[in-house]
């Protein structure tokens, strides 16, 4: 049973007019950081960082639900590249992944000219025991690892399989300052 | 005539409305719970003394307040953001035709403060996140009936944030108010008895309802299977490639012109990919992700609930918990019928009721660095290289005092060690959140000025 003695005090005291609470009104405020930015807190304590190919950039420290994070393949097609990516962190994370869009324009099979990225821990295979980390790690493997199956960008996915040098040559015209999509890839 | 007379006799004795549950309430039984008082103080207590927070005055809230109220808890508090829609009307009784376009907690605390002799129903149309710490500590039950889980982890977050702890870590009795969770989805539906640090908090078993449903963004790019598919094409691709309403024109679910395009949309992908069954209705269903709300599934969980509050606050028997075979039922009603009762256990590591906030007393006048120094020696906690991190002032976010984890957050917040920590903190016994790496879990550190 709710502690009857202390509600019966409190209602007294209401009908007495006393205006202090019963419990002393020290209530710290009551205020909490939500616990999608605690955790957000939580996942960037781990150094992601420590990888010399991530940066990661807070436009505003208070508000860790919104950064960029610029990686820079040191192998693989896109080696010396640098790729921007905007990371938005949605209220009800880590329930729900990370919502991240490629800045950089990049010729990749698994991310399109409007930078969307197809990876699988960002859509249906995403697990509240992930963590920025991982994302930025997945993100990472797709410049080592990109996976022409699955494809986001279908011309880039198809170079890559049916003409693996002239797709390695079109990645690295596209690394060039400038590359703003390819219109037409008829001449590989 | 006949029904006015049946619903006029409540007001006509007095004495005998409550009889049925005053026979349960006078005597001492076999399934009462330990602290049980069979009496007229327990009386007292259900109709004057405790306050009830309903939370949704949707298709569950509209059940919980006539269960409730006819349980004998008079005093109620319904919060609720929404306004009366006609398709609400099928299942959601407390509403009317005439109703449509007001409040749900104004309509339905009207309605039930009409019906039912001395009920005092509270409104409050608002989001909970409107509402503080200050207005959520004024209840002793709270009851949730709400059809997200973002909602529901808010409350979860916000009940157990109010719970307060001695020196020793126990528990300050009455701090932890118990809340009731009840859900639907179609035919299935849940109660689960939330004692916040005694039982698991909603957050320690959120891995348990699955995630939203997304699909992958090549399947919707290059090959649609289904005709949900083909809206979420239109939806998610379309709709930011063609702007159909203007670059500044963001979708909008309850516009009509807005779905009538989506369904054109999405009608012609599916045509194209010979895929059937692409229908405006079936357009705005998978757009705005309806769940089927059927009455009497709410009915169910709704009544399950009600008498785990009644059980709740006077112990005539014992409640839903840990101890007493599960916290957590689940009523499976689509395939015949199967429920069960059951308990998950705490998480260690829960962000929201595993921590176990640490007091340290200091100086008022003393800088970040030196709080910092204090963290690092005090035994209980052992820092090396902490971050840390208030509530924001105003908005229902955070400041960061100092993290040295991130290269930019670290460049802009160093200068912050030399600064007195009253910048951030203006009043003993605000709440710190501290992240250090030699730490496995978040830990909440308490600043009380001395």
């Amino acid at each position: 049973m709710l502690n009857l003695l202390k509600l019966k005090q409190e209602k007294a005291e209401q009908k007495a007019g006393s205006s202090e609470s019963a419990e002393g009104g020290s209530k710290a405020g009551g205020k909490i950081i939500p616990a999608a930015q605690r955790r957000v807190q939580k996942d960037l304590k781990n150094g992601i960082e420590k990888n010399s190919w991530c940066q990661m950039e807070f436009p505003d420290p208070d508000d860790i639900m919104n950064f960029n994070v610029t990686l820079m393949p040191d192998e693989g097609f896109w080696k010396g590249g640098k790729f921007s990516f905007k990371f938005e962190i949605p209220s009800d994370y880590p329930h729900s992944p990370p919502k991240t869009l490629c800045t950089t324009k990049v010729f990749h099979p698994n991310i399109d000219l409007e930078g969307k990225v197809c990876l699988n821990i960002l859509r249906d295979e995403w697990k509240p025991v992930l963590d920025i980390g991982a994302v930025i790690n997945g993100l990472f493997f797709l410049f080592l690892e990109p996976n022409p199956q699955d494809p986001l960008n279908k011309e880039a996915a198809e170079l890559m399989k049916d003409n693996l040098p002239a797709f390695k040559q079109a990645v690295q015209r596209s690394l060039r300052p400038g590359f703003g999509g390819y219109s037409s890839y008829g001449r590989y | 005539m006949a029904s006015t007379d049946v619903e006029m006799r409540v007001d006509i004795d007095p004495d005998r409305r409550w009889e049925d549950l005053y026979r349960l309430l006078s005597r001492p039984g076999p399934s009462a719970g330990p602290n049980f008082f069979p009496g007229d103080e327990t009386k007292e207590l259900l109709h004057n003394l405790i306050r009830v927070l309903v939370v949704g005055a949707g298709g569950l809230g509209c059940e919980l307040l006539k269960d409730l109220t006819l349980l004998g808890f008079l005093n109620i508090d319904v919060i609720d953001m929404d306004t009366i829609e006609v398709t609400n009307l099928n299942r959601q009784f407390l509403f009317r035709k005439c109703d449509v376009g007001q409040s749900k907690a104004v309509v339905a605390a009207n309605f039930i403060n009409k019906r039912v002799p001395g009920a005092s129903v509270t409104p409050h149309f608002c989001k909970i996140q409107e509402k503080d710490a200050d207005f959520y500590q004024q209840f002793q039950i709270i009851v949730l009936g709400l059809d997200s889980l973002e909602a529901r982890r808010w409350m979860n977050d916000m009940v157990c944030s109010l719970a307060q702890f001695d020196d020793d870590g126990n528990i300050e009795p009455g701090t932890n108010i118990p809340m009731v969770d009840g859900g639907t989805e179609g035919l299935a539906g849940h109660v689960n008895v939330i004692y916040p640090f005694v039982t698991p908090c909603f957050e320690c078993i959120l891995p348990l309802f699955p995630p939203q449903v997304n699909f992958p963004m090549c399947t919707l790019a290059d090959i649609p299977r289904t005709p949900a598919h083909c809206v979420e094409w239109a939806k998610q691709l379309e709709w930011d490639r063609v702007r159909p309403f203007g670059d500044d024109t963001d979708l909008e679910c309850d516009d009509p012109k807005h779905m009538q395009w989506l369904y054109e949309t999405a009608l012609k992908r599916a045509q194209q990919f010979g895929i059937e069954g692409v229908t405006l209705k079936f357009t705005q269903g998978v757009a705005k992700r309806i769940i089927p709300a059927i009455a009497a599934t709410n009915a169910i969980v709704a009544a399950a609930c009600a008498n785990e509050v009644l059980k709740l606050a006077t112990a005539v028997s014992r409640h839903m918990s840990t101890e007493s075979g599960g916290h957590y039922m689940m009523y499976q009603g689509g395939d015949a019928i199967y429920t069960n009762t059951l308990s998950h256990e705490r998480k260690d590591d829960c962000p929201v009721c595993g921590r176990k906030a640490v007091k340290i007393h200091v100086h008022e006048d003393i800088t970040v660095a030196q709080l910092i120094e204090l963290m690092k020696e005090d035994s209980r906690l052992r820092l090396k290289n902490p971050a840390i991190s208030v509530p924001a002032d105003t908005t229902s976010g955070m400041k960061t005092i100092y993290n040295p984890h991130v290269k930019s957050i670290y460049e802009r917040t160093r200068e912050n060690l030399d600064h007195p920590i009253s910048s951030w903190i203006r009043s003993s016994g605000v709440e710190l959140t501290v992240d250090d790496p030699v730490m496995a879990t978040q830990k909440q550190v308490l600043v009380m000025f001395s």
